[in-house]
């Protein structure tokens, strides 16, 4: 009897995909918790993204550029609508906002100075401006957040650049958080608060409500820094046309615009993969409601969210945008995630590369953290020659794909220059399936 | 008295001039005639000058403030004071929503009442209103003090910090973790003093007060319905 029931053909075990190891985990992490999942960073789950479009290049019809003599000008000029100092940068990728807080004293200071070497701007957060963040940062643009941890006027008129946050794409509609492990002395007097409590900050500003209002607010800013400053206006990837139109209605110099990918300090996990859309499908409605309002190449258009190559930044030039921003890219560039920490990861519970729980304070990196021992692991010199490196290397890439595409300055590339490897990236971008003419969802089909 | 009439001058030409006042100015008295409800008026002023606006006021008016008093002799519209990091501004009557909001210092007296949000994410301003103040006032207010003679609306004080908050009068509804508090002899003495130099007529011993239970500060799942 034994033997013949070992005979049996055995089904192999099966896991469900509505309940897959993954989703069963968290099921038991929450009953046990009683608290959502809060990570950083930002979407994990594939969504259509730049992968998804490719590059035509030169044909008979179009004459490519030579690769290392002809001139590929990256430079962009943002804030040339009011502002009577506008930036200036050299190249169309810059570091997006991040808090002194969220990320140690040595991280900022390096995405300061790797900036600087590349020619380009970096970014207060949610946590107001340091000294060495505004000293080592030749172009820096100072975050007005409805927190207004820090917001004095004093730093406004340091800052090169205002950006008013509107929202972020890991959470549109969500507001800040920065959990009690790092609320040390500096972040909290900074922040005006308690030692080691769990931070929550609005997700509203506190004295306006709605796009009229912000043109007020945004005279009022204006009035303050004596109309020096461009004004940039940062909204997550939830309604691109209408926030792009609203923003220009209400008077910013610049747009940026952060799609799902785009990471964050901390949020709850439901929030960073269920709201907002993805980077490649807010591009082309944001750059319509531009051009609907004449105003394409007048406001400019900095878009983030999962920004990784020139590849990337090539093609969200082709799309309409006049630059793009780096978070999470621009920390592994510097050593978030090494595997070199792997032993410490894995005391962790995680590995190089998956590490998310940035709240917690305790990145081996010495990044994320405040933690006076292992901030003391990032050295920022040479976490600035690593990101100085890699944001040439991104540029070099994308001049490399304007040339092929016969383009003398990046901003010449266009849609016409793409196609897409997916219904879905074509009908996002609003370019050609590939070998076909289809665009979907235009021509009525 | 150096007098700028906005009849017939720009804005930008009016907040310029004041805001190139130094330290040591000599020109320490301006006034301000026909406002109109004009927005952003005598906004990131940082001199110690006496600026008197004849009228009322729209937006922002005396926005992140250093230093100077400015004194509105007529109502102000949403967000007087906001960011005021030091000085002081009076307004003779009413003054609109978020009086005060985010304010990182000095004194903000609304002779008249206030509208919602009075002292929203306050952090280090001292705020006195003669009257009553709307809801969700003081809301997550970290530092400094509210002093109300009047009545305060609903939601006093949500998620509060470590705002003190003084009422005289009624509160139609506390705020998620805001509980009435003891008026120990430090308090009245706050109180005392910024009643005085508000050129309040009340006494300390009249008020209440409130501020945050603290319950909120960590978070724990035996709360989530309080937030």
């Amino acid at each position: 009897m034994k033997d013949k029931m070992d005979r049996t053909p055995q089904t192999p075990p099966r896991n469900s995909w509505t309940f897959s190891p993954e989703i069963s985990a968290e099921i038991r992490r929450a009953a046990d918790t009683g608290i959502y999942d809060i990570r950083g960073g930002g979407a994990k789950r594939r969504v259509p993204h730049f992968d998804d479009l490719l590059f035509l290049g030169a044909s008979i019809s179009r004459y490519p550029l030579e690769g290392y003599r002809e001139k590929c000008d990256t430079s962009v000029v943002l804030g040339t609508r009011f502002a009577s100092k506008p930036i200036e940068l050299k190249i169309p990728v810059t570091i997006a906002g991040m808090s002194f807080g969220a990320l140690s004293g040595p991280a900022k200071e390096a995405l300061g100075r790797g900036a600087t070497m590349a020619g380009t701007s970096t970014t207060t957060g949610d946590g107001g401006m340091t000294d060495e963040e505004r000293g080592h940062s030749e172009k820096l643009v100072y975050q007005y957040l409805p927190s207004r941890y820090g917001m004095n006027p004093d730093d406004l008129r340091r800052a090169d650049a205002i950006e008013i946050v509107v929202g972020q794409g890991a959470k549109p509609g969500g507001g800040g958080m920065l959990l009690g492990q790092k609320i040390t002395e500096r972040v909290a007097g900074m922040r005006n608060l308690p030692v080691g409590i769990d931070q929550r900050s609005a997700c509203r500003h506190p004295d306006w409500t709605g796009p009229d209002d912000l043109e007020i607010k945004i005279l009022e800013l204006r009035e303050i820094t004596g109309w020096e400053k461009p004004i940039y206006i940062k909204v997550g990837g939830a309604r691109p046309y209408y926030d792009t139109a609203l923003a220009v209605k209400a008077g910013a110099d610049v747009v940026v615009l952060d799609g799902m990918q785009g990471g964050t300090a901390a949020t709850q996990d439901v929030f960073i993969e269920h709201v907002g859309q993805p980077t490649l499908a807010c591009i082309r409605p944001a750059v319509k409601a531009l051009q609907d309002l004449g105003m394409h190449r007048k406001v400019q258009l900095v878009v983030s969210g999962g920004i990784r190559n020139g590849a990337d930044m090539a093609k969200a030039l082709a799309l309409g945008a006049d630059a793009v921003a780096i978070g999470t890219a621009a920390l592994i560039a510097i050593g978030e995630n090494d595997p070199k920490w792997a032993d410490e990861y894995a005391a962790l519970g995680t590995t190089a590369d998956a590490y998310d729980d940035w709240h917690e304070g305790r990145d081996p990196a010495g990044i994320t953290t405040q933690d006076p021992a292992l901030m003391a692991r990032l050295d920022p010199v040479e976490a600035a020659r690593r990101l100085r490196n890699y944001l040439s290397v991104m540029t070099l890439e994308c001049q490399t794909i304007a040339r092929a595409c016969g383009k003398s300055h990046v901003h010449n590339l266009e849609p016409e220059d793409l196609c897409a490897l997916t219904i879905e990236a074509a009908a996002m971008a609003g370019v050609p399936l590939a070998g076909t003419g289809w665009i979907p969802g235009q021509n009525g089909f | 008295m150096q007098t700028i009439d906005l009849a017939t001058t720009p804005l930008r030409e009016l907040n310029a001039a004041l805001q190139a006042q130094a330290g040591t100015t000599n020109q320490t008295r301006w006034e301000i005639l026909n406002p109109k409800g004009a927005h952003a008026i005598a906004v990131g002023l940082d001199a110690p000058v006496e600026v008197t606006i004849k009228g009322s006021t729209g937006y922002y008016c005396a926005g992140m403030n250093k230093q100077a008093t400015i004194r509105v002799a007529g109502s102000a519209g949403p967000g007087v004071a906001e960011n005021m990091m030091s000085g002081t501004v009076v307004i003779e009557g009413d003054a609109s929503q978020y009086a005060g909001a985010t304010g990182h210092g000095g004194l903000l007296v609304v002779q008249g009442n206030a509208s919602s949000r009075c002292g929203i994410s306050m952090k280090g301003i001292d705020i006195v209103v003669f009257g009553n103040i709307g809801h969700m006032s003081a809301f997550m207010a970290q530092s400094g003090n509210l002093v109300v003679l009047g009545d305060a609306g609903d939601a006093l004080g949500d998620s509060l910090y470590e705002a003190r908050l003084f009422v005289r009068g009624s509160v139609k509804s506390l705020g998620s973790d805001c509980v009435e508090k003891e008026m120990r002899p430090e308090h009245l003495d706050i109180l005392r003093d910024l009643l005085e130099r508000a050129g309040a007529d009340a006494r300390p011993e009249e008020f209440r007060r409130y501020g945050s239970a603290r319950k909120l500060y960590n978070f724990h799942v035996d709360h989530a319905g309080a937030y």
